[in-house]
């Protein structure tokens, strides 16, 4: 909340109430040894501020406290705060605390002539020595006002009471009830100027709400806020909701959304650790069923996870999840998971968030669904819908949690109906119908996811009894298409496919008769050739025989006639 | 008016200051002249004995407390107004 360096400069010391979320918005307390005025109408919580101060400082901080009481005796002060687990019998038997009862009955007192205060300033001194208190409250110290009559003296006391106060050095608390137009009946901001807190209880639309301001804080930086504060069986927590800077860590790890294709479309990993996601959507597009799985994967990692419901209670949630494949039970029965739900109505806005603060800071979850924000509206405007979110957003992201709102948006035909929270968020994740060919479908968009890859293109989104399931949209010549349309056109594909498939069939066929064909008639010619050729041979064979018949005959012949020559010649010489 | 009566006053004062000196002697004089021997005044110094205080729930000084005759009336102040003082002990019933 405040930056190391600023702490060092602060100067001025404090003393820790350790009321819930009042030391973090006052830096350390109220200015200790110096007297603090709280005010504010009748019922508002002076008392018990005051007692839980007393208590704390005794309890916690080891300071003993006197509780001076104007209104209320010891024994119902005890009985009073017993609901808030203060023992304050036994605090005072252990010499803790010191209750003191100034009972002033107008009806037993006389006045005349001079006096002074000095009984109340000895008995207070006396109570404070006798335990070494640190604290003193005086609760009210305005009834003297309507015990005694003498305002000239009344007020020349309390301003030398004040300052007795700073010169015992106890951090003193001094209530006092809210006047017409003052802040308090008797003017006593005018004593007490150190630190002024005005605590306030109003109601509006029938939904009650505290708040508490400082109103003045000399030497201190200090919220100036209204803060909503809570009473409850723990006493006070205030909400310093809205911190002063933005200095918050930040981590880069990434956890998945639980539905593996909507981690592709962030980069393949999921959200960052600490951030915020919006879900919008209009009636039925899923957001609870996003926001489930969400919640789910993030008890599957062994982390705890808080889901607040406005509209639904949690056994119809866990039943609802169980129709598609999810069993959210087991992790409510692990401790892991848990629900709160709550009507919108319940409480006001500021208390919702009181609760869910609260809630948080106990169960100490790593992820927390809100669904949804938008029903949040029906306890107040829109503006302050937006404001508390933004402080819930800020305590979210310091405490490193991740969260997931739904919000449900009006179909306005325009996709920025958002709540006005869009950018205050880290990642928007749209669901939206579809109403194409005479049915509605869900498509889903990532209108902005900071810091990381994320696919600009549209998903169909698909519940099934296994899940939700995000399908690449089909990108026909048409457009996109989508539901049964982009069913239609894959079908469409295959047959067109198969069609493809038995025509080039069919042609290979074809193909293969010509080749067949083809192949008998080469065999065809081949004989046809084989036996022109054989046929050729067999004449060229018979030519040969021919050819050496005609030699020898003509060798024998020619032989024949020269053995016949030679005789005659032989014949002639002899 | 009163019966056979006594009057147990207590007057808390914080040291000795103009203011209690003062209530003191005026108490003195009313007594004297109003409870004569039948009155007993016990001066009780805060300073010396804080722990008192809160028994007879005594926040102003100087305080005149009556205990009895009842009813308890605290008159606190110097006593300088006679009146209020003599109305408040019981000793004349209704101011003139």
């Amino acid at each position: 909340m405040i930056s190391a360096k600023r702490k060092e400069r602060q100067q001025l010391p404090k003393a820790p109430t350790g009321i819930t979320g009042f030391d973090e918005i006052t830096m350390g307390g109220l200015p200790k040894g110096r007297p603090s005025l709280v005010c504010g109408a009748a019922g508002c919580g002076k008392t018990l501020f005051s007692i839980e101060f007393i208590v704390r400082g005794a309890m916690e901080f080891n300071e003993p406290g006197v509780f001076v009481a104007f209104e209320e005796k010891a024994e119902e002060l005890a009985a009073n705060v017993v609901s808030l687990g203060f023992d304050l019998k036994k605090l005072v038997a252990a010499k803790k605390i010191k209750l003191d009862y100034v009972h002033i009955e107008r009806s037993e007192i006389e006045e005349t002539g001079e006096y002074d205060l000095d009984g109340l300033f000895i008995r207070l001194g006396y109570a404070i020595d006798s335990i070494k208190a640190k604290r003193v409250v005086l609760d009210t110290i305005e009834n003297l006002f309507s015990g005694l009559t003498n305002q000239g003296i009344l007020r020349a006391e309390l301003r030398r009471l004040f300052q007795w106060l700073k010169d015992k050095g106890v951090t003193a608390v001094i209530t006092g009830e809210q006047g017409e137009g003052y802040l308090t009946r008797h003017g006593l901001e005018e004593y007490v100027s150190d630190c002024v807190i005005l605590l306030d209880h109003r109601v509006e639309n029938q939904i009650s709400t505290r708040r508490l301001r400082i109103v003045k804080y000399r030497g201190s930086f200090h919220g100036t806020n209204e803060y909503p504060f809570l009473i409850d069986e723990d006493g006070i927590s205030v909400l310093p909701v809205t911190s002063l800077v933005l200095d918050k860590q930040v981590t880069s790890k990434r956890i998945s959304s639980g539905i593996p294709s909507l981690d592709e479309m962030l980069g393949g990993k999921g959200f960052y650790r600490g951030s915020s996601i919006l879900l919008s959507g209009t009636a039925g597009t899923g957001k609870t069923s996003v926001a489930a799985y969400f919640a789910n994967e993030s008890c599957n990692r062994n982390e705890r996870c808080i889901y607040f419901a406005f509209e639904e209670s949690p056994e119809q949630i866990v039943r609802n999840m169980r129709s598609i494949g999810m069993d959210l039970d087991r992790h409510v029965k692990s401790g892991l998971l848990r629900f709160n739900a709550s009507r919108p109505t319940l409480y006001g806005l500021e208390m919702h968030l009181v609760v869910i603060y609260k809630l948080i800071k106990q169960f100490k979850p790593k992820t927390v669904i809100l669904d949804p924000i938008t029903n949040l509206v029906t306890v107040g405007n829109m503006s302050e819908v937006k404001a508390i979110l933004i402080r819930l957003i800020d305590f979210l992201q310091n405490e490193q949690i991740t969260v997931m709102f739904t919000a449900l948006t009006i179909d306005t035909g325009t996709t920025q109906s958002d709540e006005g929270v869009s950018s205050l968020v880290d990642a928007w994740l749209s669901l939206r119908d579809v109403e194409y060919n005479g049915e509605r479908n869900r498509a889903l968009y990532i209108m902005k996811s900071r810091g990381m890859y994320h696919s600009n293109q549209v998903r169909e989104f698909i519940i099934t009894d296994n899940g939700l399931k995000l399908v690449n949209v089909f990108l026909g010549p048409q457009g996109v298409l989508i539901g049964s349309a982009r069913e239609a056109q894959e079908l469409q594909e295959e047959s067109n496919n198969n069609w493809r498939k038995t025509d080039l069939l069919r042609k290979d066929k074809a193909i293969e008769r010509k080749k067949m064909l083809l192949d008998a008639k080469i065999a065809a010619l081949n004989s046809k050739f084989e036996s022109e050729k054989d046929d050729l041979d067999n004449s060229y064979l018979q030519q040969e025989i021919k050819n050496t018949i005609i030699e020898n005959n003509r060798k024998r012949l020619s032989e024949k006639r020269s053995s016949t020559l030679n005789t005659k010649a032989n014949a002639k010489k002899s | 008016m009163a019966k056979e009566e006594n009057w147990e006053l207590k007057l808390y004062i914080a040291g000795k200051t103009e203011k209690s000196v003062t209530a003191l002697r005026n108490l003195r004089k009313y007594c004297e002249q109003h409870l004569k021997g039948k009155y007993q005044i016990e001066v009780i110094d805060l300073l010396k004995k804080p722990q008192l205080a809160e028994g007879d729930q005594i926040f102003a000084v100087p305080t005149l407390v009556k205990k009895i005759p009842e009813p308890i009336r605290k008159i606190i102040g110097d006593l300088s107004n006679e009146e209020k003082v003599l109305v408040g002990l019981n000793i004349i019933p209704v101011k003139k």
